[in-house]
């Protein structure tokens, strides 16, 4: 894919718009996420990836006011975000729901309409008064519904329940939704789980739109070629810290990131899986596998870049 | 990507389902003969009405006459016309297919089960009240055979169910008209149900109208009628309302008018929790405090003699005021620490100040506590109400009909009902109600698309809570005295928490005609069922539990679109597909 080509302009971004310094999370005893930073940039799409329970969702949490982060500061555009998710919402911080969470008795239209809540303020009053204002608003709020959704190509489910969409087309709504409220930053968890690699092919074109509409995006996603296609910067958390963050090249040669995904080569912890009895022809068998990963995972890239 | 067509769009689809097409193939008896079963059947009990069906005068209604029909009869005869204009489209005659849009054996199944249903309940109440199958003349008979025919004939015929055709197009006048129909059908049939005179008729009545109703359900006639009524709101507001003051005008006596005061009073408060409930679903089990609190505060400053405040006299709009003031500040006090619960637990808290409104008031008479509401006795002699010189205490006459207390108290009780219509119709079609249903669907996600869920779960709360009030304002008056039991939790007879929130669940939460039938079934099955006394919660109980099992969704289930809406938008977006897919499978080929 041509779009490839942008990969590693991250650098020359000009203004920040996140910048998260030092989140932490802790429940209790756990640390789910520890001292994280990142930075997201204007126009730029950072992927956040990491083995299952690393924290990724948490720290999205924490970005938008779902979970007040234990320390640290996260500031949108210079300034400290709010600690509830409709003031971070109204900043400008919009995001999807990691299993979807859609209004499922409302129609598509509705949905979308709701995501534009926080840029109209018509009240009680004015609702049941209609006056120009109030019609105005309103129509403006059902154009830029209808626009989101020709823009995600669902518009001709305009008047379907949500919970009648097919899977993917839910996915779908639940970006234009996100988007109804003009953000400066989307925050996308995992926006292609349980697709198909045609339509995950398609989502990556539509970050890709959304990005060419002035926003930046935050991406969590298990699907390394969607993440290495799509992003300028990925960075890997592992149990709640930052390993890596760099350009998808970086992050995919690193050993770190094979190790954390597919476990640590057979010397580092031979003495344990004696102790349990285990094989080590088993953990060679997994060395065996990092390597063929990323063999693997460079070559499907190429297979992706043609 | 694959692409689901919605299953509305299944409508050019040929007529028949796989289930039809089984049914066919089993060896039955010859759809003509099943047909004409039917059709002898209707006409046989329509002849029967006009005979007797015993012979003493004794079973209330008399049905001992012969050349027209009387009592419980006249429900016979009317079912029997329907099923014979339900052969119409039977027998494919213009100009009244429209009666069986889905198929036409489920409408006649339908009516022919109320039909037999209404009559031989009422032929087996002679046999029981006047002891012996001796009471019996031939009409009896030939009634009992005669609507037992179709019943045979429609459940010999196969099964024609498939999916409605596509409306045809009417001008907005004939839709308007057919809507004004209608309604005014429908409030014949519900004026004849309130105005019963004896528990057969009702019982007969409510056998025939269930089952008809069932029937014109299954042939989509009904959904066909809600398609138009969502299409014409404003002629569906004036139709209802048209027909709503033509009942008033029916009535001779101010007898049946109370019914439908204290129907009227039921279902506005109703529409008052559907928002709380149906929009906002935040559980409420104790909003007949608000209705109290309404009521209490008009009463005091009404001067009703017994008030503490009978100096103080109001006006009726600064009754109105107060009432609803006092009812809002209520809600944001009882609001403001509960709703930061959710679910079950709010349940419980507004269950719990639901009864402490009821003890407070009923300890507030200067012994318990300080003197306010004068304790249980309450504040009677509540004042009728007068409006630019028109006294609802008495006897008017409007347009050649005499209008009693309660026929005025009508009038006003329907004009506050539009009130709230109006705004609960407004605000369910804005932002706040779109925030509230996002609210009730998933609070997390509405709070991350930016929805303050607290605040707009207190407007809620707030909005409900005066429309109560406002209903309490007018019910002080209608019922001149305010007393702590009108009030409770639950009771025998509306309006109190438990038949609120079970008017709407029942009738159809979201919705605006839901609570309003749920609120008139409620009301009227306990009023006409009196010899059931204390049993009737527990059938009450049992009709919930049949109803959540059968149609949880409720009678009236919430559509957020209608149907021709959605097929118009399916149609347009195929074919949008099937252009958008050409060039999609070239490159990939």
């Amino acid at each position: 894919m041509t779009t490839m080509t942008t990969t590693g302009t991250a650098d020359t971004v000009g203004t920040t718009v996140l910048e998260a310094r030092g989140v932490t999370m802790r429940f209790g005893g756990l640390t789910a996420v520890d001292s994280v930073d990142l930075t997201v940039g204007d126009r730029e799409i950072v992927g956040l990836i990491g083995p299952n329970g690393a924290g990724k969702t948490t720290f999205f949490n924490c970005l938008t006011g779902l979970y007040v982060p234990t320390s640290g500061e996260v500031r949108y555009k210079g300034a400290v975000l709010p600690s509830k998710p409709y003031r971070v919402t109204q900043a400008g911080i919009a995001r999807t729901f990691q299993n979807i969470r859609l209004f499922a008795n409302m129609t598509v239209l509705e949905n979308v309409m709701v995501g534009r809540h926080c840029r109209s303020k018509e009240g009680l009053f004015s609702a049941i008064g209609r006056g120009p204002r109030y019609r105005a608003a309103e129509r403006e709020a059902r154009e830029n519904a209808r626009e989101l959704l020709d823009f995600l190509g669902i518009g001709r489910h305009a008047g379907t329940l949500a919970r009648n969409l097919p899977y993917g087309d839910q996915r779908k709504l639940e970006i234009a939704r996100a988007m109804a409220s003009d953000p400066g930053l989307l925050l996308l968890d995992e926006p292609t789980a349980g697709m198909n690699p045609q339509e995950t092919r398609a989502t990556q074109e539509v970050v890709f739109k959304i990005r060419e509409r002035g926003l930046a995006v935050v991406v969590i996603e298990h699907d390394m070629r969607f993440i290495f296609g799509l992003c300028d910067r990925v960075a890997v958390l592992v149990q709640g810290r930052k390993l890596v963050e760099g350009t998808p090249e970086v992050v995919r040669a690193d050993e770190r990131v094979i190790a954390a995904y597919l476990g640590t080569p057979y010397e580092e912890d031979a003495p344990v899986r004696d102790a349990v009895g285990g094989s080590v022809g088993a953990a060679g068998d997994g060395s065996d596998d990092g390597s063929a990963a990323t063999v693997r995972a460079a070559g499907e890239d190429e297979g992706t870049a043609s | 990507m694959t692409e689901q067509v919605p299953e509305w769009g299944a409508s050019d689809q040929p007529p028949q389902t796989p289930l039809a097409a089984r049914q066919e193939e089993a060896p039955t008896v010859n759809p003509a003969v099943a047909k004409a079963l039917v059709a002898v059947g209707a006409f046989a009990s329509l002849v029967s009405t006009f005979l007797a069906w015993t012979w003493t005068s004794s079973f209330p209604g008399d049905l001992s006459v012969t050349g027209y029909p009387g009592g419980n009869q006249v429900i016979t005869l009317t079912v029997s016309v329907l099923l014979i204009l339900a052969l119409g489209p039977a027998y494919g005659v213009p100009g009244l297919r429209w009666l069986a849009p889905r198929g036409y054996v489920w409408l006649l199944r339908g009516l022919a089960l109320a039909n037999l249903a209404s009559t031989w309940y009422i032929l087996l109440a002679v046999v029981i009240e006047l002891n012996g199958l001796a009471n019996w003349v031939s009409g009896s008979w030939v009634a009992l055979i005669a609507t037992a025919l179709p019943v045979v004939g429609s459940f010999l015929l196969p099964d024609d169910h498939h999916d409605a055709a596509r409306a045809r197009p009417m001008p907005r006048w004939i839709q308007a008209a057919v809507i004004l129909v209608a309604i005014i059908i429908a409030m014949f049939v519900a004026d004849y149900g309130i105005t019963t005179g004896f528990t057969e008729q009702f019982i007969g009545f409510a056998l025939a109208v269930g089952f008809a109703a069932w029937g014109l359900n299954s042939s989509g006639v009904l959904s066909r009628l809600t398609g138009l009524t969502a299409q014409n709101r404003v002629a569906t507001s004036v139709a209802a309302f048209v027909a709503a003051l033509l009942f008033v005008f029916l009535q001779t006596s101010d007898q049946y008018n109370t019914i439908a005061d204290d129907i009227l009073i039921f279902a506005t408060v109703a529409l008052g929790l559907n928002i709380v409930v149906g929009l906002a679903g935040l559980l409420d089990l104790g909003y007949v405090a608000f209705l109290g609190v309404g009521a209490y505060s008009a009463a005091l400053v009404s001067g009703a003699i017994s008030s503490r405040y009978a100096h103080t006299v109001l006006p009726f709009w600064g009754q109105i005021l107060i009432g609803v003031s006092v009812s809002i500040i209520a809600g944001v006090i009882i609001g403001a620490p509960t709703l930061r619960l959710r679910g079950d637990y709010l349940a419980i808290v507004t269950l719990g100040f639901g009864e402490i409104f009821r003890i407070v008031v009923n300890n507030l008479n200067g012994q318990s506590g300080p003197d306010l509401t004068n304790g249980p006795e309450g504040v009677y002699g509540v004042p009728d109400l007068k409006l630019f010189g028109y006294d609802f205490g008495a006897s008017h006459q409007l347009f050649g009909v005499t209008f009693g207390k309660f026929g005025n108290y009508y009038l006003l009780l329907l004009v506050a009902m539009a009130i709230v219509v109006f705004i609960f119709a407004r605000v369910n079609d804005s932002r706040i109600g779109r925030a509230w249903v996002a609210i009730r669907e998933d609070e997390t996600a509405a709070g991350a698309m930016g929805i303050h869920g607290y605040r707009f779960k207190l407007l809620a709360f707030g909005l409900g809570a005066a429309l109560a009030g406002f209903a309490g304002t007018i019910n002080a008056h209608l019922l001149n005295t305010v007393t702590p039991d009108q009030y409770l939790f639950s009771a025998s007879a509306p309006p109190n928490s438990a038949f609120l929130l079970a008017a709407v669940v029942l009738g159809g939460m979201g919705t605006i005609t839901g609570p309003l039938l749920g609120a008139a079934l409620l009301y009227l099955v306990p009023a006409k069922f009196e010899f059931f006394q204390n049993k009737q919660l527990l059938l009450f109980g049992l009709a919930l539990i049949l109803m959540m099992r059968f149609r949880p969704e409720g009678l009236v289930p919430n559509k957020r679109r209608q149907l021709e809406f959605h097929q118009e938008e399916v149609a347009e977006a195929e074919a949008h597909q099937v252009v958008e897919a050409q060039p999609e499978a070239e490159a990939v080929a």
